[in-house]
């Protein structure tokens, strides 16, 4: 494995998707150890849009398949998803 | 058993398969349908269920490792369908066998009521995304707080 990769991937699903125009991305992630919170600032900067989308305190979370809170921390290699409540059934 | 799938499912079949010799007592199915939508304000009747890949399978069986965990139960079978839908189409099907009654109908319910809170499937009728029911999480949280 490459010592110097530093890539999530970052999915985005539903409402949230089509609002952003994006349901997936890979990013780079600029400090070891960042949490959820600290991506989501991140992204924010990218314009209101995403700042007020990613705000939304019903957004939900998960990284590798597992639902976590935003101080969850990353490493390379995860697969972090943001997701409105689900209304499956 | 757990399926998430774009094919249909036959309610006699599955019936079939939670079907054990040797297995007495109680067998309990549920089917949810596509809603009937079209009187709604919606531009369109299309439907559409979206998911998330690798987590929902992880996470339906999860909700079937807690069921087992709180009744005594022998066959479960989740099957849940994806993509385009029209109304009145059949969407999920939780069957469950046990020995006794209670067990069955309490744990069929407990996973509809888990499914609905926790799997990551979003509906969209229309151009309208479905929003979460209060009262979905209400019919959750009963089971959370015993």
């Amino acid at each position: 494995m490459d010592n110097n990769d530093t890539t999530i991937t970052i999915l985005y699903f539903a409402s949230l998707g089509e609002d952003l125009a994006c349901t997936e991305e890979q990013l780079s992630l600029p400090t070891i150890n960042m949490t959820i919170q600290e991506l989501i600032i991140l992204l924010s900067r990218r314009g209101e849009h995403w700042a007020k989308r990613l705000s939304n305190t019903t957004l939900h979370c998960a990284v590798n398949h597992a639902i976590c809170d935003r101080k969850k921390t990353l490493k390379a290699g995860d697969e972090v998803a943001f997701f409105p409540p689900v209304t499956g059934g | 058993m757990i399926k998430v799938q774009h094919n249909d499912f036959d309610h006699a079949h599955e019936y079939t398969a939670l079907q054990h010799r040797g297995i007495s007592g109680a067998i309990v199915t549920f089917t949810g349908l596509v809603r009937d939508f079209a009187n709604s304000s919606t531009d369109n009747d299309s439907f559409e269920l979206q998911h998330y890949p690798g987590m929902t399978e992880k996470i339906l069986n999860d909700i079937e490792v807690r069921a087992r965990e709180q009744w005594p139960l022998q066959k479960v079978s989740i099957i849940h369908r994806v993509g385009i839908l029209a109304a009145g189409d059949r969407i999920v099907f939780v069957g469950v066998s046990s020995q006794h009654r209670h067990d069955a109908f309490a744990a069929a319910e407990f996973i509809m009521d888990m499914l609905k809170t926790e799997a990551p499937f979003w509906k969209k009728e229309g151009s309208r995304w479905v929003e979460e029911k209060a009262s979905d999480q209400q019919s959750a949280n009963r089971w959370r707080q015993k």
